[in-house]
């Protein structure tokens, strides 16, 4: 029941995110084919367009045009390209959603440790040491790092290109490398902040009793950490995942810009130069449904992980 | 007695690089948009102590100009977030379970907008700018400000004070008014440092990727994506306007948990 609540919630959101998406980009002061023709195009000729493109009919019948659309995989057909906007996308998702994960995995594997061990030596100077570089890590443009590995690794080692994407078909050795510096860039950031909600989750479940009382018990500190503190503590990391998941794609949409690699972010800012609507409307769509449905998955993941919220047998 | 010394030093910082940047308005040590093309890619001297860039342009008035930029982009970002997120966080609070659930509905749909998603819609219709990151940042922030007032004011609301002024007769508009909101509005300032600090990293990102100021306006975004195109040449220009984030950032985001710390009754005591 609980699950059918979430999914109707999932759903409802997601619907009134499209209709912002579609009423955003309709509404919004600036004539769709005037912006494709330009400013000097012909009258006649814009208010063919404006007709082959639909813009005459009334909005709630185009915004079920669109929605019916995208539901069935058709995201129309890109202005300055002249191909699906699906297939662009999901060319161009080879990169981004890639990178993303990349850095999410790096940024877990930094933070995780070094947020229980800060948890664990709580005030000591593991822990001051761990809080500080965090502070640090998270005031760090990820902008400002990708330039300081391009000039370290590529202009002055000369160990790696300053940018560019070889394509998965060069084999995904090369792949990976050339998306090694830009998911290092990405993650430090979201690892400093990663590592503060570790510690401060976790700090917070081992004043709990029941970890005091593992301790009485003659469990050790791993154990009482990895057995009793550590499950009450997934909640809140999660929740506070889901939450900077939104940053952490802008962030790579940002960070590809960098890099010079040709992902998502590429697509949407040469699609904003352009004034290709309907691309920035598929690849807006397809980055805040994301965010949504993987804000939903965490908070799910959340529940599920807590052994206070677990419904007992 | 650390903690007090650790937010006096940040708050020197912040308003030094305030005072810089209101001062740009007016003057800086060289003009930022004249070019030099004698003197480009200068070293430091007693004149540019940070040298000059591929215009010739002196690198510290050139960030005292991109101050400029970030601050105030910053500061509309939060003050829309604060005034905008603020109310409709007291509504949620006040209002009945179902007035609740649409309000909160309504603060994570737009939670799911990144400021850059919404700055490059903003661009497509009316073409980037300074005032579409502004915009694009507090929109954002709307719900971020609405989340931590509802939670807050919640706590507030469950008090005995609340129920005397409720049963004085007090609609719940004037109790979320003249009672609730002093008591979160720490809560409110101490989160709109952090806030600050998070709009100044976002409005460089933006500025980098060309959906922030345009030229001739100077933004430490820009100027990293200027610099970037001479890297080989000119490293030290990558650096600085880094830097100049870094400190503002670090400084406002102390300011923040320097001023937590002393509202959280948890440290109560524990400051000089």
């Amino acid at each position: 029941m609980r699950v059918l609540t979430r999914l109707a919630q999932l759903a409802a959101t997601l619907f009134v995110a499209s209709l912002i998406v579609f009423m955003a980009m309709s509404v919004l002061p600036g004539d769709a084919g005037l912006l494709r023709l330009g400013m000097n195009a012909e009258p006649a000729a814009v208010a063919a367009l404006r007709a082959e493109m639909g813009l005459d009919d009334p909005l709630p019948l185009r915004f079920v045009a669109w929605l019916g659309g995208i539901l069935t995989g058709d995201f129309g057909t890109s202005g300055t390209y002249d191909v699906s906007v699906l297939g662009l996308l999901a060319e161009r998702a080879r990169v981004s959603v890639p990178l993303a994960v990349y850095a999410l995995v790096l940024s877990v594997a930094l933070a995780l440790p070094a947020g229980i061990y800060a948890a664990v030596r709580r005030g000591r100077f593991a822990d001051r040491a761990v809080r500080g570089v965090a502070e640090i890590g998270l005031s760090v443009p990820a902008v400002w790092l990708g330039l300081l590995f391009i000039y370290v690794f590529a202009v002055y080692l000369r160990w790696a290109p300053a940018g560019g994407f070889p394509g998965w078909d060069a084999g995904p050795a090369r792949a990976l490398g050339a998306l090694t510096l830009p998911a290092v860039a990405l993650a430090i950031p979201q690892a400093a902040i990663l590592a503060r909600i570790v510690r401060t989750a976790l700090t917070e479940a081992m004043d709990e009793d029941f970890v005091a009382l593992a301790r009485a018990k003659g469990r050790s500190t791993a154990g009482a950490v990895i057995h009793h503190a550590l499950p009450n503590a997934w909640a809140p990391i999660l929740t506070v995942v889901g939450m900077q998941f939104g940053f952490l794609v802008a962030g790579a949409i940002v960070i590809e810009t960098v890099f010079n690699l040709p992902g998502l972010g590429r697509l949407l800012f040469q699609a904003v130069a352009q004034r290709d609507i309907v691309l920035v409307q598929g690849i807006t769509l397809v980055v805040v449904a994301t965010v949504v449905i993987v804000n939903a998955l965490c908070d799910v993941v959340a529940v599920a992980s807590n052994p206070r919220l677990r419904r007992g047998p | 007695m650390r903690g007090s010394a650790g937010l006096g030093v940040a708050a020197a910082v912040l308003v030094s690089i305030i005072a810089a940047a209101v001062a740009s308005l007016w003057w800086t040590p060289f003009p930022v948009d004249g070019f030099d093309m004698g003197n480009r890619f200068a070293m430091p001297t007693a004149a540019h102590p940070l040298g000059t860039d591929h215009y010739g342009r002196d690198v510290v008035s050139m960030l005292m100009a991109g101050a400029q930029t970030s601050l105030a982009v910053a500061a509309g970002a939060v003050a829309i977030g604060l005034f905008v997120g603020t109310p409709l966080g007291l509504a949620a609070a006040s209002s009945g379970r179902a007035g609740r659930a649409v309000l909160m509905l309504g603060s994570d749909i737009v939670f799911a907008f990144p400021a850059l998603i919404v700055a490059a819609i903003l661009s497509t219709f009316r073409g980037p700018g300074a005032f579409n990151a502004l915009i694009a940042i507090g929109i954002f922030y709307i719900p971020v400000f609405m989340r931590l007032t509802a939670s807050s004011a919640r706590r507030v609301l469950a008090l005995d004070f609340v129920d005397a002024a409720r049963l004085a007769g007090k609609s719940s508009a004037r109790i979320a008014a003249e009672h609730v909101l002093p008591v979160v509005a720490p809560i409110l300032l101490t989160q709109a440092a952090t806030q600050f600090a998070i709009a100044i990293l976002i409005e460089a990102g933006l500025s980098y990727v060309g959906l922030g100021a345009q030229p001739p306006a100077v933004s430490w975004g820009r100027m990293l994506a200027e610099a970037q195109t001479l890297i080989s040449l000119a490293p030290q220009l990558a650096v600085w306007p880094g830097l100049a984030i870094v400190v503002t950032v670090l400084a406002a985001t102390a300011l923040g948990e320097g001023l937590n710390r002393r509202l959280d009754p948890r440290f109560a005591g524990r400051h000089a």
